[in-house]
């Protein structure tokens, strides 16, 4: 006999949630469009906010609405753009990948004015005098930009300067912002020369500080055959609508500040 | 019922015998979700809002239905029925009213069904207000009661975490210590101070 009322009850507990539950989920059925998991599925999931919307979810709800296109993502392949754009049934525009760039070669090279003990971090450690470095434009090598990268493209290394992994950047900017001494910049990857400085101290100051810092020396200047280099303010300023990466300035750059990668 | 009663409710279900720290239940989300103050907070209050919907809901089960058939011994059983109907009638509502929150909350929400400290709090009701199949004076209202003060000791215990976790961030943890196993360690001190609320017994 007991057995039949314990089977009874379950039985009845069982149904009536049954029953609620389906009746729920009529009641507070949500519609969602079958291209949103597709396309949400197929976008990095980094969520890193390049495009402008809250994470990759809100980037897939806005191509769906139109407000935003394929192109608009700086982090997926053009493969998975395609396949993306192939979805909606829209096209995708070509658009040139950037690479962040660091413009300080200082590191280990630079000197040191005090020693840094508190958290090990760049924007604190910037709160202090700017920094341990003697160069106040320079490098603090406490990997802030490591964290802040999404990618994990960026990693320190053994000269205590943070290192962009080419493959791995998908130029969402985040260090760019990320770094309290604006030392980053998204330069296209067709361009492979860069200024690896961002002193606008005079070269007699910079040498005192650092070996591997711009001393507006001004020979990339005269070296330059297409009127793509120019020293503004201590420091040498690239023209990328000019430069066609020859390599003749770093040639003749005397601190090796000039870089190419 | 009185609100003497009440109160020690209430001291004894937030500090001295807290859902995380003294009675070890819910610790899964105690670990993986105390990295961060907001998501931590958001998780608390999702469990304390089960909690007490599932203390009020198993208490009229267990009183109207399991007890007049002699039927006690189902009570796991079916609070587990309980607890899974109701986490999925709130992951629909809230999917449908808060798209933002659902999203937020991802897969734990979910996960509520299986944390120990939802059924932990219904048994516990059952086992303090019932007694010899009888329920006390106010029972009900204990019973409410006490799901809403186990969510509290919950929050608390939570936010205690993330707190110090959050802190943690802009510290040097040695390498093999980072993550888990310093929150780890941090959990038992936490848990061991909690511990002082019951007294020392030699």
């Amino acid at each position: 006999m007991e057995i039949i009322s314990a089977v009874a009850i379950l039985g009845f507990l069982g149904l009536v949630f049954g029953i609620g539950l389906a009746f729920a989920s009529k009641k507070f059925s949500v519609h969602l469009d079958p291209k949103l998991e597709q396309v949400q599925h197929l976008l990095p999931g980094g969520n890193c906010g390049a495009c402008g919307n809250p994470g990759c979810f809100g980037f897939a709800e806005s191509l769906l609405k139109g407000s935003n296109n394929v192109d608009d993502c700086r982090v997926c392949s053009e493969e998975i753009k395609e396949k993306i754009a192939g979805i909606l049934g829209v096209s995708v525009g070509k658009q040139a990948k950037k690479i962040a760039l660091l413009h300080c070669g200082g590191g280990v090279k630079a000197r040191d004015k005090y020693i840094y003990d508190g958290v090990h971090d760049c924007v604190s450690a910037n709160m202090v005098l700017g920094g341990q470095k003697a160069c106040v434009f320079a490098c603090l090598g406490f990997a802030t930009c490591v964290k802040a990268c999404p990618f994990g493209a960026i990693s320190i290394s053994a000269d205590g300067l943070p290192v962009v992994d080419k493959d791995k950047c998908r130029s969402c900017g985040k260090c760019v912002s990320a770094c309290p001494k604006k030392l980053f910049s998204l330069v296209d990857s067709s361009h492979s020369v860069y200024v690896g400085c961002s002193s606008h101290d005079t070269g007699k100051n910079v040498r005192a500080v650092c070996s591997a810092g711009c001393i507006a020396c001004r020979l990339c200047e005269k070296a330059c055959k297409f009127d793509a280099i120019h020293v503004v303010d201590n420091l040498a300023v690239i023209d990328y609508n000019k430069c066609t990466s020859c390599g003749e300035c770093v040639k003749v750059c005397p601190n090796k500040t000039l870089k190419t990668r | 019922m009185n609100l003497h009663e009440f109160l020690s409710i209430f001291i004894s279900a937030v500090f001295i015998y807290n859902v995380i720290l003294s009675r070890f239940l819910g610790l899964c989300p105690f670990v993986a979700i105390s990295k961060e103050t907001k998501p931590a907070f958001a998780m608390s209050a999702a469990v304390t809002f089960v909690i007490t919907a599932s203390s009020a809901v198993t208490w009229v089960i267990y009183r109207f239905l399991l007890l007049p058939f002699n039927l006690a011994y189902l009570r796991t059983l079916s609070f587990v029925l309980v607890i899974a109907a109701l986490v999925q009638l709130i992951e629909m509502i809230i999917r449908k009213v808060s798209p933002a929150l659902y999203r937020a909350f991802g897969i734990y929400l979910t996960l509520i069904t299986t944390n120990c400290a939802v059924l932990g709090a219904a048994v516990l009701n059952i086992d303090m207000f019932f007694v010899k199949g009888k329920p006390v004076v106010g029972s009900f209202y204990y019973s409410l009661f006490q799901g809403v003060c186990m969510g509290l000791g919950y929050t608390l215990a939570m936010l205690i975490m993330s707190g110090i976790r959050e802190r943690l961030e802009f510290c040097k943890v040695p390498r093999a210590l980072h993550n888990f196993p310093i929150a780890f360690i941090i959990a038992s001190v936490l848990s061991l101070s909690f511990m002082g609320f019951n007294g020392f017994k030699f």
